[in-house]
């Protein structure tokens, strides 16, 4: 009994009360998850969202799809085995900064290096919420948190660099009250075939607010950000003024009409992850937008594709046959 | 030449009811295929029999050094056997190393077959001796027999294409040819297997058969023996059809049974660990069987990529050892939480921390139990034996989805790597348990944590129209699965959790006792011990004493009617390679019996004369 009628957001919110801080960004990305996965044509029973541990981690429970709150920073492993054994379903993976760079950096790594057919939404507040304020991998050195009392001495993790050296597929970055470019982004990575990770900028108004507000906040956000858009120019500026350029391993600013077009699946990932090091300089627009987009063997198709196989080789496995093999001999 | 020839026609010919020989060499000089061809051909020639394979966790130590030398002890008998027996009666030493590590074993009077080509002084040296134990009195009271296996290679292979070295790779089979020759044992089996490897390397095949051949006919060294041996086939097997099997194949064919007698296919999650990575490799070559194989990038992803499976309507598996049992620890108690069928098993060795990886020991049996942060109880079942490692397989199956939980298989170094002739099972007679996906919202809705008789929740998959639900690790209400903090639910849960798994008993029999049903000792065993017990009580009461023995397949939770067969005798006594781990959870649930613990923790099994002596001392008490 396939679901025939077109869902609406509405039909894809659980009857659970929403338990996020009130202000938190994580209502508007649960918003427009919801609004973009709507608009799939998916059936929502074919639909799983898997989480880790942290305050993003309860995304699962208001989403009224199947779904899995699994253990902090293993969601990754969780995801394969669910897309491995039934590659039918839709596999979202909802996660954060602590959940997936800190304790689950490892799991997060090997998804994205297999190419596994997962969305991933890494909400990064650069924090530690769910434990009430501590600093995180992405925390900015020098953060003073309760654990941090004279500033963290931490060097942080940049997530698209990361995602980039582990060989990702789909890499892109979005701001959780920029909603227009969330959903747009959300559908960029719903429609790409393989591992697909989206950091979104997210604020924690209690333990860290306001960290991303000189490049996000809405009067700074024309000025501050550079959409990158592939098959666009990198233009950017409140009067698209402002351009910039890959030159060797750097990036330069030149005015919009000399501006390169952007391309997000050139053989090597160098201009992207050049683009991820921007972040370092204030004095550069922070990139976001879609980093990387390549198309590579897809990791639950490959193995169940030698399934497959093997059966049509060797006709499919009898229970006499694997008993009764090798060297016998009969006792009477 | 690879004709055999009649030779030693004239020396006579004793029968033996079983023997033990252990080969041992150098890790480079294939003792473990010399004894796992021997095991081979013995099966077919239809006795019983038992190995012990015992080799370095080092891939290559240095060649000819101690920590080098790789052994393979089989025993193979005409009439039932249980161990691979204490002692060996013939050794086979490639070179001084091996000697040195293995000639304290060899039973009074053995026969030690010397490479004397592998004992100049620099060998003598390599192996951290000062003294060439040829001549230095370490053989006195046995039968040595030298032999410049080296040189007879090197002759027997003159013209080979090989280089010299691979000629030297050939000694193994020499060595093997001689001991079937003593031990009047057809080469065909192994010519076969020969041809077989090497197919794509017909020269090398040629060599070894060569090789073996030669080995088979050296007319001149086989009048050193005083005599052939000849052990008849084993009268006592069940009549059936048997292949040989060593625990971790056993428990990859049962997985894939039991997955199958349930309707569904296996999901194996799992990372490389000694001594428990060939069942991973095994299920990896059953695609043809619907298998799922993933490869994690650590223990922890692992279990958690086959809880996933399970959630997504497999049989999710993971195989592991005693350090991957830790790292897989937290993700056990959400399997607890979530209620999904799992199979993890524990292919127990030597510990703390890495401890003695190639070695054996049974001392997780606690972690097994009760590892677990808060209330996280988890049945465990325990093979005692390569075949029985099958049925155990099918077992922990057949809970995993009749209960709807994680279900633990202990097995251990000496069943993974042993092997034993298995009965092969009639498939139509083994007991079907199929999976129950529920697919549709029964009347009065569908709720995630409403429970069966046997209180086990419905199996949901995702993809199933109109049942969307989420589950998790925090604590659920009681049939609607919601998140719940509310005291009461969170006891309620508890204690259903608890009653779910105590309740696993009314599904397993009462293990029966073998021997007397009452005396004065009985000797309850759980896991490998079992060949060690069976063979001592069978030595003890052939001497008349009034000794009995209970093994132990459900160490959690344990079967019924245990406390009325424990007041039967006057002691009970519980070997274990651990500091007494069974005993002392019996001591906790049956408090009143008196429970005497026997330990040994050395990475190896008990031998039997070490059961039997402790028998003799507590009979005389």
């Amino acid at each position: 009994m396939a679901e025939t009628q077109a869902l609406t957001k509405k039909d894809l919110k659980s009857d659970q009360d929403v338990r996020w801080c009130p202000g938190c960004g994580d209502y508007s990305i649960l918003n427009s998850a919801q609004g973009v996965l709507a608009g799939l044509g998916i059936p929502r029973h074919q639909m799983v969202f898997v989480s880790g541990i942290g305050c993003s981690s309860r995304f699962p429970y208001y989403m009224n799809t199947y779904g899995m709150h699994s253990i902090h920073g293993r969601a990754p492993a969780f995801a394969t085995g669910i897309k491995l054994a039934n590659p039918e379903l839709t596999v979202w993976l909802v996660t954060g900064d602590g959940d997936g760079l800190s304790i689950g950096g490892n799991h997060m790594a090997h998804i994205l290096r297999r190419n596994v057919d997962v969305k991933i939404l890494l909400f990064n507040n650069e924090i530690y919420g769910l434990t009430k304020g501590q600093y995180s991998p992405t925390s900015r050195t020098g953060l003073k948190t309760k654990t941090s009392p004279m500033g963290s001495v931490d060097r942080p993790f940049n997530p698209v660099s990361f995602a980039l050296g582990c060989g990702a597929t789909f890499v892109a970055r979005t701001i959780d009250t920029h909603l227009k470019h969330m959903e747009a982004t959300l559908a960029a990575a719903a429609a790409h075939k393989g591992s697909a990770l989206v950091e979104i900028y997210q604020n924690c108004v209690i333990f860290n607010d306001g960290t991303f507000d000189a490049i996000a906040d809405k009067t700074l956000r024309d000025d501050k950000t550079i959409d990158l858009e592939p098959g666009k120019p990198l233009v950017f500026g409140k009067g698209r003024d402002k351009g910039l350029k890959v030159e060797g391993f750097d990036v330069r600013m030149v005015p919009a009409e000399s501006a390169d077009v952007w391309r997000a699946d050139t053989r090597s990932a160098g201009p992207a992850f050049v683009m991820s090091q921007l972040d370092s300089d204030p004095t550069m627009p922070r990139p976001i937008g879609v980093f990387r987009s390549v198309a590579a063997p897809i990791f639950n198709e490959g193995v169940r594709a030698q399934v497959s196989d093997a059966v049509a080789r060797k006709g499919a496995g009898k229970l006499r046959d694997l008993f009764y093999t090798g060297d016998m001999w009969d006792v009477r | 030449m690879t004709q055999t020839r009649n030779v030693g026609a004239e020396l006579p010919s004793q029968q033996f009811e079983n023997v033990v020989i252990r080969f041992a060499g150098d890790s480079g000089d294939g003792m473990q295929i010399t004894g796992s061809q021997f095991t081979h051909t013995a099966a077919l020639l239809g006795n019983d029999l038992a190995t012990f394979p015992d080799f370095p966790a080092e891939i290559r130590a240095p060649a000819g050094t101690q920590p080098g030398v790789s052994g393979f002890q089989v025993r193979f008998s005409s009439s039932d056997i249980h161990t691979p027996g204490d002692r060996p009666d013939v050794l086979v030493a490639m070179n001084p190393a091996a000697l040195i590590v293995n000639i304290k074993d060899l039973a009074p009077g053995g026969i030690v077959i010397v490479n004397t080509g592998q004992f100049a002084e620099r060998d003598v040296a390599k192996a951290g001796l000062k003294s060439n134990p040829m001549t230095d009195g370490t053989l006195t009271g046995y039968r040595k027999i030298e032999i410049d296996i080296n040189d007879r290679v090197k002759r027997a292979l003159e013209g080979s294409p090989l280089s010299p070295k691979d000629v030297q790779r050939c000694k193994n089979f020499y060595t093997l040819g001689l001991m079937y020759w003593l031990y009047s044992r057809p080469l065909e089996p192994t010519i076969a297997w020969l041809k077989d490897k090497f197919g794509k390397k017909p020269e090398l095949a040629d060599a070894n058969i060569k090789a073996l051949t030669a080995g088979f006919n050296a007319g001149d060294i086989q009048e050193l023996f005083q005599a052939r041996y000849e052990v008849a086939p084993c009268t006592t097997m069940l009549p059936g059809t048997y292949r040989n099997i060593t625990g971790n194949e056993a428990v990859a064919i049962g997985l894939v049974a039991g997955a199958e007698l349930a309707n569904l296919k296996v999901f194996i999650g799992s990372y490389p660990i000694t001594p428990a990575t060939s069942i991973l490799e095994q299920l990896a070559s059953y695609k043809h069987y619907g298998v799922v194989s993933f490869q994690a990038e650590d223990e922890i992803a692992a279990i958690c990529s086959a809880i996933g499976g399970s959630y997504s309507g497999y049989l999710g598996v993971t195989t592991t050892s005693g350090p991957g049992m830790a790292l897989k620890t937290e993700a056990m108690g959400l399997a607890v939480s979530l209620e999904l069928p799992l199979v993890i098993v524990d292919v127990q060795r030597g510990g703390p921390s890495t401890g003695l990886p190639t070695k054996t020991e049974q001392a997780d049996l606690l972690q097994a139990i009760f590892g677990r942060n808060s209330e996280a109880p988890i049945p465990v079942i325990a093979a005692s034996t390569p075949s029985d490692a099958f049925d155990c397989a099918v077992e922990a199956c057949r809970i995993a989805v009749q209960y709807m939980t994680p279900v633990i298989l202990l097995s251990d170094g000496y069943i993974a790597n042993g092997a034993e002739p298995w009965r092969l099972p009639d498939v139509d007679k083994l007991p079907r348990f199929p999976a129950k996906f529920t697919t549709v919202a029964p009347e009065g809705g569908f709720l995630p944590y409403a429970r069966d008789e046997k209180r086990a929740r419905p199996w949901v998959t995702p993809g199933t129209p109109g049942l969307e639900h989420r589950i998790g690790g925090l604590e659920k209400a009681n049939l609607t699965g919601h998140i719940s903090y509310d005291p009461e639910n969170h006891e309620f849960m508890v204690r259903m959790r608890a009653a779910k798994v105590a309740g696993i008993r009314d599904s397993i029999p009462t293990p029966s006792v073998v021997g007397d049903k009452q005396g004065d000792l009985l000797i309850v065993g759980w896991g490998s011990t079992y060949g060690s017990i069976a063979s001592a009580v069978e030595i003890a009461r052939g001497k008349g004493q009034r000794v009995s023995r209970l093994h132990l397949r459900h160490v959690w939770p344990l079967p019924a009617g245990l406390d009325e067969i424990f007041a039967s005798y006057k002691a009970i006594l519980i070997p274990e390679m651990n500091l007494g781990q069974l005993a002392r959870v019996l001591r906790s649930e049956y408090q009143r019996h008196e429970f005497i613990s026997y330990s040994k923790v050395q990475g190896l099994p008990f031998k039997t004369f070490e059961l039997n002596d402790k028998i003799d001392a507590l009979l005389a008490r």
